[in-house]
């Protein structure tokens, strides 16, 4: 501090930023970049460890045997699926009821705002099934759940299967210390959601639902199976929830340090552990695996049924079981050994998860990087936003003190009125609010006048709005206040870049992946972004290009490479998820892009055609 | 009857002076609907005598136990319930119990009117129940206290209902376990040596669904003239064993399955000494083991339940008493019933949902809820609602004392009318306190407590009720004292609740204190700095041939060079 109370030394510092202040950025850029890439080499991250005590040191021993049973039980259960064409309530009721749990339903309704193309539904109606297991001597203040979706088709009947034996078993045991709820929602996420709406008594998202009738308490951590074949090869875990939240990482520890117990092939992000850090294939290989993590996380999007639960403050991943390395085979017995396993730890609980980290980065099951290591990399980008921001600071201010040295007061050069930032800040916000409502609402006029179908027309309408919102600010912005001045679109620069510094930093603390994907697409242009640039990089590196790149990323990174109009479709039904995301589960990202980082990306595209 | 006879005249002889008392025992056996089988002891001490009585000191004792005698006439307890419970009772699958208690421990107590400090009393009793219960009674202070102004009325003789003198308070958190069970045991005449008390054997009665001890004491009338008053001590015991689990899918049960151990003779101490049955749901489906003769009735919370009884007093009922095989069925639903959660999420707000059923096809009646909830939840009184029927249901009388950070609970009691076959659901929103960092728990991330709240109702009946006090009923028929024919007493409890508080994480406080020390000393440092120190304009110095040749001309004594 005394560097900055001395004004001569004060003057040195902020000479040789703005003197190297191009340099240091792209130093800073480029160190960002390298440092995230580094994340994922082995020899830089820690190895996972279990930090609560409750689940490490009491070791439990699975006696679950009735894997068989749950497989004929899986068909029984497909041929009432079949029989009842959907869920097969009455069924399920009565299995339950038999072994020995107090049974309840809820019902709920959900009218989507368009149609889910991808899932074939609209109006969406279903009947969630619950089974309590009360703890004996327990007051009913605490529980785990188990869950399953009743999925249509063919898939996830062992899922069903499963929990049902696992009820039969657990029902028989005494050493239950919180209530076990075994829960089979219909419609996957919808269920899920209407039941911990009903559950929590809350209606953040329109919902119509029955209220419930049984309740065991707050809910400590929950469980979602997905096991759609006889044989397991592997078994996935799935972290990531809504808004990129992500449940405690001993969830993730529990799950790892089981599959090791009984021998079972554990992956995530679907892809399986390696040992060779040290080769490039290996190395590669990790960062693939964040990647995906960083991907996934950054849409925030639920990947399972577990990360509804998160907002409620439940730690919850799904397990999921896989079918494709033939060569291993694991039969149900064992992965109801696991789930038992899991379970019973779960139950030794005495408080909430919270030991371990909340904000973590897996490039392997085994290996973790926590917030204090990832950090960095984002800082480095952030900065760089300050740095422009200090530069251009240095420059608006130095011919105003050059005025003041000098012997005429009276010839200042005419500062750009608060008007001139304002009407761009405002026009282009007001964009962003179109292009969060106009799509939606809408819709039905844009039926009528075109032959798309409902989900065609609120994807083609964000996009049209989009693109009509690269015409509209200079235009006004011209017509407003004539010929822009240098120092109008500095002045400018300086507030967007200060502004995007704050949203990127607030997106990063709440969901990393996300605030980091884009600081790797905007800072560079907004950085370097003067009236001269082409406007051509610019929409290259506009957020709807990002999205796109993801898109393609992420196909590439799950080995399923798409072509150039696959893409295409797949950015349309990207779309109109995370419009449909947002409006029945509540994910922030598209408001986040269409209110605030769309207007300030359309603030710095106003500087383009200042003059 | 006859053999107890000698036995009492025999000690009366011994004893000349000592007044009159008498212990009687019972176990009543009902199987439950839900395939479960409910145990229900009670054991009831009558010593016609005054421990309050001034300048009596009462110093033999003989059946009634010392240690609490000697308490009540310390403390001038004028009445004293207090419960221990492992578990939920589940009003929906069970029905009503006999006693009803709430999970953990539960306390209340009305003082003598003689009394001055009454808080005073309270706590130093506390401390002392905690001793004699082996129980974390001391936990019990001013912010868990309340006092009801209408819920908890004397149960004995007395009708003063000053609520100045009643104290109420409840631990969720308590865990009752064999510690407890050991010193309530003594309390009995014959311990744990003959009588109904051989069965309770801890290591089974922990092996159940729901166990649950309590003790009452009373003042009451010694005969039907109420020309003068007996102390009354009863201790119960309520267990629900499960059928499911230990029972291997057989619903057949005997005494020895339940307790592993069979009943030899009855205590000689006691004047009466019953097994009871409940045969009413279905008699001929029920084959026991041995049959008894002797079948009796009851009227017990609104229905008439039919009883085998068997007499431990008579010889002839030893020998086989060892096995009930027993068929169930389905039961009446409750008349009332209630639950609570917390709705919302976060934790910053959240709302307390009272829900209450009443499950009268055609009777509406009112009930009394009481609600007393820590001051860290702190509770928007304006938000309460009360709606049956998706209606608003304005209740005919609120009492509420709001809590005083640190120093007392909220106390809520209302009176609601609940109409006929319908859910009423009171709901009130709270936000939750920022503790200071040594009022957590150790262990704070498990949640903190709220207590259960206690609905109050007198049910319409569907059977008429006896309202003369006999001798001959039944202990567990006569527990609350009936005044009207048409209704009985229910005293229903919800579940407690587990509310996380915002925490902060305690596992880094060494980080903490040196950051936030760092960040002081630093920003405040070097902020002072630039606040009190004074700035000028620095002076170029002048070059060096300059300041020689200053230094030639001061020499000289001419003016200098600027």
């Amino acid at each position: 501090m005394g560097l900055l109370s001395d004004p001569s030394r004060r003057k040195v510092l902020t000479g040789l930023l703005t003197r190297l202040n191009t340099p240091i950025c792209i130093v800073c850029y480029l160190a960002g970049i390298v440092w995230f890439m580094g994340l994922a080499f082995e020899p830089f991250t820690l190895r996972t460890y279990m930090s609560e005590n409750a689940m490490g040191s009491t070791m439990v021993e699975e006696r679950f045997s009735s894997g068989e049973r749950a497989l004929s039980l899986a068909k029984e259960f497909d041929a009432h699926k079949r029989k009842a064409g959907g869920m097969p309530v009455e069924w399920l009721v009565k299995a339950m009821q038999s072994r020995g749990l107090e049974v309840f339903t809820q019902s709920f309704s959900r009218k989507l705002p368009f149609p889910d193309e991808n899932k074939e539904r609209y109006m969406v109606r279903g009947t969630n099934v619950y089974g309590i297991l009360r703890a004996p001597r327990a007051p009913r203040t605490e529980a785990l759940v188990i869950t399953a979706p009743c999925s249509p088709g063919n898939t996830n009947n062992q899922a069903v299967a499963l929990l049902l034996a696992l009820a039969q078993y657990f029902r028989n045991q005494i050493y239950w210390a919180k209530d076990i709820i075994f829960l089979v929602n219909e419609h996957d996420l919808i269920g899920t959601q209407a039941w911990l709406e009903g559950y929590h008594h809350t209606n953040i998202t329109e919902y119509i639902s029955g209220s419930l009738r049984g309740r065991a308490g707050s809910i400590q951590a929950a469980l979602s199976l997905e096991l759609s074949s006889d044989v397991i090869t592997s078994l996935d875990l799935v972290l990531e929830g809504l808004n990129g939240q992500l449940p405690n990482l001993d969830l993730a520890n529990l799950f790892y340090a089981f599959c090791q117990k009984l021998g079972v092939l554990c992956t995530i992000q679907g892809k399986l552990q390696r040992n060779d850090w040290d080769t490039a294939e290996g190395y590669t290989h990790a960062a693939q695996t964040m990647m995906l993590m960083v991907l996934k996380q950054a849409c925030g999007r639920s990947w399972g049924d577990h990360g509804l639960f998160l907002r409620y403050h439940i730690e919850a991943a799904s397990v999921r079981g896989i079918n494709s390395f033939r060569h291993y085979k694991t039969d149900a017995t064992t992965i109801g050994r696991l789930l038992e396993g899991m379970v019973r730890k779960l139950n030794n609980l005495l408080e909430r998860l919270h030991q371990s980290y909340f904000f973590y980065l897996l490039p392997s099951l085994s290996r973790f990087v926590s917030i204090g290591y990832y950090m960095p990399a984002f800082g480095l980008l952030a900065v760089i936003l300050l740095l422009r921001a200090l530069d251009l600071w240095v420059h608006l201010g130095a011919p105003a003190l050059a005025a003041v040295d000098g012997v005429t007061e009276a010839e200042q050069p005419s500062s750009p009125g608060v008007l001139t930032v304002l009407t761009p800040v405002v026009i282009s916000h007001l964009t962003g609010v179109a292009l969060y409502l106009l799509p939606v609402h809408l819709q039905e006029m844009a039926v009528e006048h075109f032959p798309v179908s409902e989900t065609e027309a609120v994807v083609l309408t964000a996009i049209a709005i989009y693109t009509a919102g690269l015409a509209l600010p200079h235009n006004t912005q011209r017509l407003l206040s004539g010929e822009g001045t240098e120092q109008g679109w500095k002045v400018l620069k300086l507030t967007a870049l200060l502004y995007l510094a704050v949203l990127l930093g607030c997106t990063a603390l709440i969901n990393f992946s996300l605030g980091f994907i884009l600081a790797v697409t905007l800072v560079p242009i907004t950085a370097s972004i003067t009236p001269a640039l082409y406007a051509l990089v610019m929409v290259l590196l506009s957020p709807a290009f990002t999205i796109l790149y993801c898109v393609f990323i992420y196909q590439e990174l799950i080995e399923a490479p798409v072509s150039v109009s696959e893409g295409w479709m797949l950015f349309l039904s990207v779309i109109s998820q995370g419009i449909l995301d947002h409006a029945l589960y509540g994910s922030l990202v598209y408001p986040l892009l269409a209110l605030f980082i769309y207007p300030c990306w359309l603030m710095f595209w106003n500087i383009l055609f200042w003059n | 009857l006859d053999s107890r006879l000698p036995l009492v005249i025999f000690l009366h002889a011994l004893t000349p002076a000592a007044a009159r008392d008498e212990f009687q025992e019972e176990l009543v056996i009902r199987p439950l609907h839900s395939g479960d089988i409910y145990a229900s002891f009670q054991f009831r001490t009558l010593w016609d005598t005054d421990f309050l009585q001034e300048g009596q000191k009462v110093s033999h004792y003989r059946l009634f136990p010392k240690s609490l005698g000697q308490v009540l006439s310390k403390f001038s307890v004028r009445e004293l319930h207090i419960s221990f419970s492992q578990g939920f009772w589940r009003t929906m699958q069970w029905g009503q119990p006999f006693i009803p208690s709430p999970p953990g421990a539960e306390l209340w107590v009305w003082f003598h009117d003689t009394v001055s400090d009454v808080d005073g009393n309270w706590k130093e009793l506390t401390n002392v129940l905690s001793g004699i219960f082996c129980a974390s009674l001391n936990f019990i202070d001013l912010t868990n206290t309340v006092q009801p102004s209408a819920s908890f009325k004397p149960l004995g003789l007395g009708n003063a209902t000053d609520h100045r003198f009643l104290r109420y308070a409840t631990l969720p958190r308590e865990i009752v376990c064999t510690e407890n069970l050991t010193p309530w045991k003594k309390l009995l005449p014959c311990g744990s040596k003959a009588g109904l008390a051989v069965l309770m054997k801890s290591e089974k009665l922990f092996h159940s669904s729901f166990h649950s001890q309590a003790v009452h004491i009373r003042p009451i009338c010694q005969d039907e003239q109420c020309s003068s008053k007996a102390w009354e001590l009863r201790q119960t015991l309520n267990v629900v064993f499960d059928l499911h689990t230990s029972g291997q899918g057989k619903k057949e049960w005997s005494l020895f399955k339940m307790f592993s151990r069979t009943l030899t003779e009855a205590c000689p101490l006691a004047s009466s000494s019953k097994v009871y049955v409940d045969i009413t749901d279905n008699p001929e489906l029920f084959e026991l083991s041995p049959a008894t003769p002797l079948l009796g009735q009851a009227v017990v919370l609104g229905d008439r339940r039919t009883y085998s009884v068997y007499d431990l007093s008579r010889a002839e009922t030893f020998g086989q008493l060892r096995s009930f095989n027993l068929l169930l069925r389905d039961m009446l639903r409750p008349l009332l019933h209630a639950e609570r959660y917390v709705a919302g999420f976060g934790l910053q707000t959240g709302e307390i949902h009272t829900v209450i059923y009443n499950n009268h096809p055609y009777r509406a009646f009112p009930v009394l809820l009481m609600d007393s909830v820590p001051w860290y939840l702190q509770l928007y009184i304006h938000t309460l609602t009360v709606t049956s029927k998706s209606r608003d249901n304005k209740p005919s009388y609120i009492h509420y004392q709001p809590a005083k950070d640190r120093h007392r609970p909220h106390l809520l009691e209302m009176l609601i009318q609940l109409p006929p076959h319908s859910m009423t659901e009171v709901t009130v929103q709270f936000e939750r306190a920022l503790l200071k960092w040594t009022e957590y728990t150790p262990d704070p991330n498990h949640g903190f407590y709220v207590g259960s709240s206690v609905v109050s109702a007198l049910v319409p009946s569907m059977v008429a009720m006896r309202t003369n006090f006999t001798q001959d009923q039944p202990l567990f028929s006569s527990f609350v004292p009936v005044k009207e024919e048409s209704s009985y007493f229910v005293r229903v409890y919800t579940e407690p609740l587990l509310v996380n508080l915002p925490t902060p994480d305690f596992s880094m406080p060494y980080n903490v204190i040196c950051l936030t020390c760092t960040v002081v000393a630093v920003g405040y440092g070097s902020f002072y700095n630039l606040l009190t120190r004074t700035f000028q304009v620095d002076e170029p110095s002048p070059p060096l041939s300059k300041r020689l040749a200053n230094l030639i001309r001061r020499i000289r004594g001419v003016p200098l060079l600027t």
